[in-house]
């Protein structure tokens, strides 16, 4: 008898812990709701990827003091900074984010893909491919560049080793990957067997592998590991403000691939919260001179061709080749490259 | 009256059990669950190929053999610093004691930035050694021991604080060599605990993510553990793929946890044997 009794509490035990987490689960969401209807300063989060922590920091401060003057209303713009995958996962698991500004767009088409929360031509919304800034891939080497490193090639001899993020881990050594791929195209004529083979010495001599590109950079600066960092130029000039100037230089291959690092709104978020409007007008004021200039600051390109004069000293000259005209769109790049099977794995296939 | 209402002499255990399990499934069962069920969208051919090529076998294979190692050297090392703790007296012991649980404390990407600049060509201990540590099999291990060394540690102490000196002592008194007191009266009564501070020491490596990353080098075949496979998998957006990893490890480290459990039983009856 008191078996049956014993299972009875055990039933009616889980049913009062489920239904009081589904009524909790009910009551948060009803909150955040009411919260966006009410009249409180208006709150925008930016979800972004670990290396624009401080250009999006400062251009909060421009943006917001430009929107209060514009419309009287006062903004509170939260930033959220990770790998650009997994900032990319959480808005899919359920983050509420406004605006999406991650490395690559291969990370906004998942989120377009896999929860609708943007149009599939999210891309074509903003000028330039909706990047208002973009980067290069540069080499990050030790004062005096004691190896000798000149260009791509240089890094497929042996006595060089070399420390690149992983590009299946990091977005943005993605980017690395084709950069190498492109020079090799270029030299080989297009010989797929001869560009693997040129990947595949230049990825025997990598000494590590890390999983995202502050860890590379530490692996590189901090431990002495390897002779030459492969990163991104924005990534190189902030260590060579960031660490000591008299250890590191920067070498510029003769060609490079165009990063081009997205911006969108995450429309149906911004529709729940009320923010499309304020959302819309935040990426856009990223074209603007301010906005520019505040990316060239921070050592990213800026689209805007007299800022960019103005910063040329900055950013040494490379021969720039867009992901659009090497190899279509990063739906197709992905696929070939970094997918499983793809000819990254066939590189360190044994 | 047919039937009597038996009481329990403990009240509550309806409700205590109902508790346990609520609490259990919604914290363990169901998440673990989720994994078998998040895989097992893709079909068994979609399993076998994302689990079954060569880089994932050689990352589990990894992963599998540098956690055992490294709980076995935790058993030897934590005996003795368990040895030592109870039975000597000295200054800073209690420090020291104190230290062993840090490992515990640390967020792990911590330790393994830690271990990594030590341990690398140009760091304090690194440059002192004859081969590379950081960015090999061997800083994997190194890793894997330090967060591990609490597990046997803690297990052990208790045992042996409990183990009466005098045990040794009649053992000796009636003509047993030192060997001999060690492996017939010392030995079985800690077996239980060395079993299970090694069952948690490489059932916590197995898994371990934080610490490894930083000090593997991560270079596929080679530094590569099966962790990092699933989150590779993750950062294409493929979820099966690395829910798939994720049970084949679930599978295998429960089968190595239920065996250690097993043996320990048997170790546990064969001191009770003894005892009676």
């Amino acid at each position: 008898m008191y078996k049956r009794f014993g299972k009875k509490f055990i039933l009616i035990a889980i049913l009062i812990v489920f239904s009081l987490i589904t009524a909790a689960c009910g009551n948060s969401e009803n909150a955040s709701n009411g919260k966006a209807k009410g009249k409180k300063t208006r709150e925008l989060l930016n979800v972004s990827y670990d290396p624009t922590r401080e250009l999006y920091k400062e251009f909060n401060t421009a943006f917001s003091k430009h929107w209060e003057e514009e419309t009287g209303e006062k903004l509170t713009i939260k930033q959220s900074h990770g790998g650009s995958g997994a900032q990319g996962r959480s808005i899919i698991d359920g983050v509420n984010a406004d605006v999406a500004t991650l490395a690559l767009a291969y990370d906004i088409d998942a989120i377009a893909e896999s929860r609708k929360l943007l149009p599939d031509n999210w891309q074509e919304k903003l000028p330039e491919n909706s990047t208002p800034y973009t980067s290069t891939i540069v080499f990050l080497v030790r004062k005096g560049n004691p190896k000798q490193i000149k260009d791509w090639d240089d890094l497929v001899r042996k006595d060089v080793s070399i420390v690149t993020p992983n590009p299946k881990t990091s977005g943005g050594a993605r980017w690395n990957y084709l950069a190498a791929w492109i020079y090799a195209k270029d030299k080989y004529n297009g010989d797929e067997q001869k560009i693997k083979g040129f990947m595949k010495n230049l990825f025997s001599n990598v000494a590590a592998l890390d999983s995202g590109a502050r860890g590379a950079t530490t692996s590189f600066v901090e431990r002495g590991i390897g002779d030459v960092l492969i990163a991104w130029e924005n990534e190189a000039i902030l260590s060579l403000e960031e660490l000591d100037k008299n250890k590191f230089d920067i070498v510029a291959p003769s060609i490079s691939i165009l990063t081009e690092p997205p911006v969108a709104v995450v429309e149906k978020n911004a529709d729940k919260n009320g923010n499309r409007e304020v959302a819309e007008a935040y990426l856009k004021y990223l074209y603007t001179e301010e906005g520019q200039e505040i990316a060239a600051k921070h050592y990213y390109r800026p689209r805007n061709k007299e800022i960019y004069e103005k910063y040329k000293d900055v950013f040494p000259e490379v021969k720039l080749v867009t992901i659009n005209d090497e190899f279509g769109d990063w739906q197709k790049a992905q696929k070939t490259h970094f997918a499983d099977g793809g000819t990254f794995d066939e590189i360190y296939q044994k | 009256m047919k039937k009597r209402k038996v009481k329990n002499v403990l009240p509550g255990f309806g409700l205590s059990m109902g508790l346990v399990l609520a609490y259990s499934s919604l914290l363990v069962v169901i998440p673990l669950l989720m994994v078998f069920i998040n895989s097992s969208q893709m079909g068994w051919s979609g399993f076998i190929s994302a689990v079954g090529n060569h880089r994932v076998l050689a990352a589990l294979k990894l992963s599998f053999l540098t956690a055992f190692l490294a709980a076995s050297i935790n058993v030897i090392f934590g005996i003795l610093l368990a040895w030592v703790l109870v039975r000597y007296s000295f200054p800073g012991k209690r420090i020291i004691d104190g230290l062993i649980d840090l490992p515990f404390a640390l967020p792990t990407a911590v330790a393994g930035i830690v271990l990594t600049t030590l341990y690398s060509k140009n760091g304090w201990i690194g440059k002192f050694l004859p081969f590379k540590v950081s960015f090999t099999e061997f800083g994997i291990v190194i890793a894997l021991i330090f967060i591990g060394i609490p597990f046997v540690v803690r297990m052990v102490q208790p045992v042996l604080e409990d183990l009466d000196p005098q045990l040794e002592e009649a053992a000796v008194s009636l003509g047993a060599s030192r060997v001999r007191t060690i492996t017939k009266v010392i030995m079985p009564e800690l077996t239980p605990a060395i079993l299970s501070g090694f069952g948690l020491a490489f059932a916590r490596a197995v898994g371990e993510y934080g610490s490894v990353i930083f000090i593997a080098g991560n270079l596929p075949y080679k530094t590569e553990i099966a962790p990092l496979l699933i989150m590779t998998k993750l950062e294409q957006y493929d979820y099966a793929g690395a829910t798939a990893i994720a049970a084949v490890m679930l599978v295998i480290s429960f089968a190595i946890l239920i065996t250690i459990n097993f043996l320990q039983m048997r170790a546990v009856g064969r001191v009770l044997a003894k005892g009676v």
